[in-house]
């Protein structure tokens, strides 16, 4: 498997920088790996074939900026031009009719329907204050109305009284009454899987479309679909005409080619991804994100956003402040390693993290997770509140104390201590040179790690950021000996160190990084 | 047990005309995988399904036993012979040793015991894939020979090709070795489209014979335990359900262990499979330990002396570690029972799926031990193509495919024809 497009391309098109323009023939070497990451990430053929063709157009010729090598030059046409190909940001499912609005689920079998229904009704009831009525139309599948009912129960919400025998159709129908006389704002149906080659079933979803008049059909499709997402997108919306797409398992490790496949024959919005099999695990559509991941870059902007939601912004102040006198003591680093628990932990930050995916497993193989935060945690709240304030107080009878209080010893206080002290180190540097402050710290461990899209504040914007540098950083680190446990606290604070200046809470990171390489 | 069930198909066959045809069999019936034995049962009970085709087409009800067992033989038989081979034949219920049906073989006499379940009068999957895919826009068939009539192979249509391939899911580099074949076998050549498709479905036939193999029952446990695992929505309660009506059909006694205690309406779902095929049911209620309940399973299907368990356990993604953590506890526990436990361990593929299966495959395997292959999902347009990358790479058997919803949709893996229908070539 290609690990990402832009190592590819690189190698390609290295020795062509310093040229101007690009020209048709770096364009047409570059656009041959293109069409095979693309392949290679499940998007159908004849999407390939126009998506290359509209890049061509784009890329040759197009100037290129001093700064930066024609191979990343082309990731970002490719990039640009994949979030334009899946459409604009947030569409949401369309309420905007007098009530009851029907909703219809349609898909292949084992698509995720009945677990969609659910969770978009979940949605809707928790977001919008909505009523919401489900039933289940599959009469095909064993138990498939007693799964509907069963959910139902569990999110609280209605679902229509099955009765034995009942077409489809019928239900359908039943379903829409039932919602007018019991004042639900929305009824949701959730129909039965079926492969749109089934002329029959084909048929039964245009009946059932007709008596129901749903205001949106919404096509819930696997997001590890292969080549046959074009066919089954193209046939179920010829033949009851989607309104718009779910896309479910999103949380896979797929590339999910398969939106653009549908968004592209289709070209319908994807107004939603189911990322989790629990209930409150779907999100809205993010096309820059998607684009990424086929692409191979990894979901840093969700790594951020998660990390502005969990952040204290008070606190995040404050820190912030202290950082700018260069002060970083015992508490701050409680503080960060409490976020990044609030984060989902090393896993969770790691799996986000471009090219460290991969690592997630190796790291718990090794033995590193997150209760390495829970005793570090341990230690510092078993310390005093001076000693806290000023980690230098710590002599011999004191680390037996603490180490007592925690249940530790004293090399895994020493160890901590260390890591503070390299974090701490770090912060002095921040404190004394602002401007280029994140380039001459990376600079330390890599020679141009600078994360510059990511520091330079506010979202940072994946287009312009090397997802070559994140590899880059991924491999120091695991070559700087992650996977020995013993050498492992380095690397907790740091991590969450990804959008300094406008998360300040999370800037105390990345000090813990440069640490790593000292350790070799 | 197991000499006794062949003596009885040799004698059979000796009182029968159809050793002749069998005899006369073996380079035809060689590609099916398919041994002397088996062939001389298949010959004898060959005349039994055409009769039901000329006579009832519509019929589905299983041929009573007797009636196999004296009907002659006709001359048409042997000319048939490979359209039966390859197509279902009728039930033959043996008392002593329970006759398998299509697809399963005992461990100790390596044999498939070649006897069908459902009787001829439905297409083969093969005819409905086919039938599918001329039904839709995308159809490859005619494609290639759009392609071919009469011209050289140069690059460009080698990458036509290719993208053929790719098309059905079989993955860039799949592709690429396949077309590699082809052109360093026929380069520069004149070809006909004809020629191409056939060569290539050679080609892809070649690696998929050495994973087309029946499911092997190690009858002398009691019970013979399949774990049936894979991703959410890949089918494995349906075809858990297919494989007990296979199964009980043929005369065993099948437990089936409810082991998706997470999904709702899961635990329910298997039950009426159970109600449908005559089968044991072991359940809990939702939210239980699924190790535990796999654990129980076993006991209680070892006091009632199953042929076979079952197990069905909840979807994940292959990606979720603490979800594939208790995978490996449920073989782990299954272990302490008898340390062959699970003796199969089935993984399910949606043929829709792209190039993650691999992946699936991979982490499944590694984890839980996949001893064996299920795609289901074959009757829509996807042709599952992935499959021949997993089968160059992991080698693992393929047993059956899913090619419906009904309790009959499940049949054989043949490489041969999934050859063809990736190749895209027209008649079957």
């Amino acid at each position: 498997m290609f690990e990402n497009l832009q190592d590819r391309l690189g190698s390609i098109l290295n020795g062509l920088t310093g040229r101007g323009a690009l020209s048709e023939a770096d364009v047409s070497a570059a656009l041959r790996e293109v069409r095979r990451a693309l392949l290679e990430a499940d998007v159908a053929l004849e999407v390939v074939r126009s998506f290359t063709d509209r890049v061509r157009e784009k890329a040759v010729g197009a100037e290129i900026l001093k700064s930066i090598k024609p191979g990343q030059m082309v990731v970002k046409i490719v990039h640009d031009e994949l979030i334009e190909m899946l459409g604009s940001e947030g569409v949401g499912i369309d309420l905007n009719a007098p009530a009851p609005v029907v909703i219809m689920m349609v898909g292949l079998q084992g698509s995720g329907k009945t677990t969609t229904t659910a969770k978009i009704a979940n949605r809707l009831v928790t977001r919008e204050r909505k009523k919401v009525l489900m039933a289940s139309l599959d009469t095909r599948r064993p138990a498939a109305q007693e799964q509907l009912r069963q959910l139902g129960v569990q999110v609280s919400i209605d679902t229509l009284p099955v009765i034995a025998g009942q077409s489809p159709e019928d239900i359908a129908s039943r379903a829409v009454q039932a919602a007018k006389l019991g004042g639900h704002d929305v009824v949701i149906l959730d129909t039965a899987g079926r492969t749109h080659i089934d002329e029959p079933l084909m048929q039964e979803m245009a009946e059932i479309k007709r008596r129901a008049k749903p205001h949106e059909i919404l096509l819930v499709a696997d997001s590890l679909t292969g080549q046959d997402a074009v066919n089954l997108a193209r046939s179920f919306d010829e033949r009851v005409g989607i309104t718009g797409l779910v896309l479910t398992r999103m949380d896979g490790d797929g590339r999910g080619g398969a939106a653009l496949s549908m968004r592209a024959v289709t070209g319908k919005p994807v107004k939603l991804i189911g990322t989790g099999e629990r209930m409150g695990e779907l999100d809205e559509f993010h096309p820059r994100r998607i684009a990424d991941r086929i692409l191979g870059m990894g979901d840093i902007v969700s790594l951020v956003e998660k990390a502005a939601e969990n952040i204290d912004a008070e606190k995040a102040a404050a820190m912030a402040a202290k950082m700018a006198k260069g002060k970083f003591d015992l508490n701050d680093l409680a503080d960060q390693l409490k976020q990044m628990q609030k984060m989902g932990g090393m896993g969770g930050i790691m799996g986000l993290m471009p090219g460290m995916s991969g690592m997630k497993d190796k790291m718990a193989a090794a033995g590193l997770d997150d209760s390495l935060f829970k005793r570090q945690l341990a230690i510092i709240s078993s310390m005093t509140k001076a000693e806290r304030a000023n980690p230098d107080l710590l002599k011999h009878s004191r680390k037996k104390r603490i180490a007592a209080g925690s249940g530790t010893d004293a090399a895994d206080i020493n160890k901590l201590l260390k890591m503070h002290r390299q974090m701490a180190d770090m912060m002095k540097l921040m404190g004394k040179n602002k401007g280029g402050m994140m380039k001459q710290m990376m600079g330390g461990l890599a020679n141009k790690m600078g994360l510059g899209g990511l520091m330079g504040g506010g979202m940072p914007d994946l287009a312009n950021m090397d997802p070559k540098q994140l590899e880059a950083l991924a491999k120091q680190a695991e070559a700087s000996g992650l996977m020995k446990p013993g050498a492992m606290p380095g690397l907790p604070g740091g991590l969450p160190g990804l959008g300094a200046p406008k998360l300040p809470g999370l800037g105390g990171g990345l000090p813990g990084l440069p640490g790593l390489p000292k350790k070799k | 047990m197991a000499l006794g069930f062949i003596k009885k198909i040799f004698t059979f066959g000796k009182d029968e005309p159809a050793t002749a045809a069998a005899e006369e069999l073996p380079v035809a019936a060689a590609g099916e995988g398919v041994n002397l034995e088996a062939l001389a049962e298949e010959a004898e009970t060959a005349s039994a399904p055409e009769a039901a085709i000329e006579e009832n087409a519509a019929s589905l009800e299983d041929e009573p036993p007797e009636e196999v067992i004296e009907s002659e033989i006709r001359a048409e038989a042997q000319e048939e012979i490979a359209e039966i081979l390859e197509a279902s034949t009728a039930e033959e219920a043996s008392p002593a040793q329970p006759h398998l049906p299509k697809g399963f073989a005992l461990e100790e006499v390596e044999q498939k015991a070649a006897e069908p379940v459902a009787p001829q009068s439905r297409l083969s999957w093969f005819q409905r894939l086919r039938e599918g895919l001329s039904r839709t826009s995308q159809q490859l068939t005619g494609q290639i020979a759009a392609l071919f009539t009469k011209r050289k192979l140069d690059e460009e249509t080698l990458e036509e090709l290719e993208e053929l391939l790719i098309q059905s899911d079989l993955g860039v580099e799949t592709a690429m070795r396949i077309t590699g074949a082809l052109s360093s076998e026929r380069y520069g050549k004149d070809v006909s489209g004809e020629d191409v498709t056939r060569i290539m479905a050679a080609e892809i036939g070649k690696v998929l014979a050495p994973v087309a193999k029946p499911l092997k029952l190690d009858l002398s446990h009691k019970p013979h335990v399949i774990l049936v695992v894979g991703v959410n929505g890949t089918g494995k309660t349906t075809t858990i359900g297919k494989l007990a009506a296979k199964l009980s059909g043929a005369g065993l006694k099948v437990t089936l262990a409810a082991g998706d205690t997470f999904r709702a309406a899961a635990i329910e779902q298997l039950k009426i499979w159970a109600e449908r095929t005559g089968s044991d049911f072991i359940g809990t209620k939702l939210g239980a330990d699924a190790a535990g309940l796999a654990f129980d399973a076993f006991q209680q299907a070892k006091a009632k002396k199953s042929d076979v368990l079952i197990i069905d356990t909840a979807g994940r993604l292959q990606n979720k570690t603490e979800l594939m953590a208790e995978l490996e506890k449920i073989v782990r526990v299954l272990g302490k029972l008898d340390p062959d436990a699970p003796h199969t361990v089935l993984q399910t593929l949606d043929a829709t799926t792209g190039q993650n299966a691999m992946n699936q495959v991979e982490i499944f395997r590694n984890v839980a031990g996949v001893s064996g292959l299920i795609m289901t999902k074959l009757d829509g347009t996807a042709r599952g193509g992935i499959l021949v990358s997993i089968a160059a790479k992991h080698k693992l058997p393929v047993y059956f495919i899913g090619v419906g919803e009904g309790i009959d949709d499940l049949e054989p893996f043949e490489a041969d024809d999934f050859a063809r229908a990736i190749a895209g070539i027209a008649q079957s």
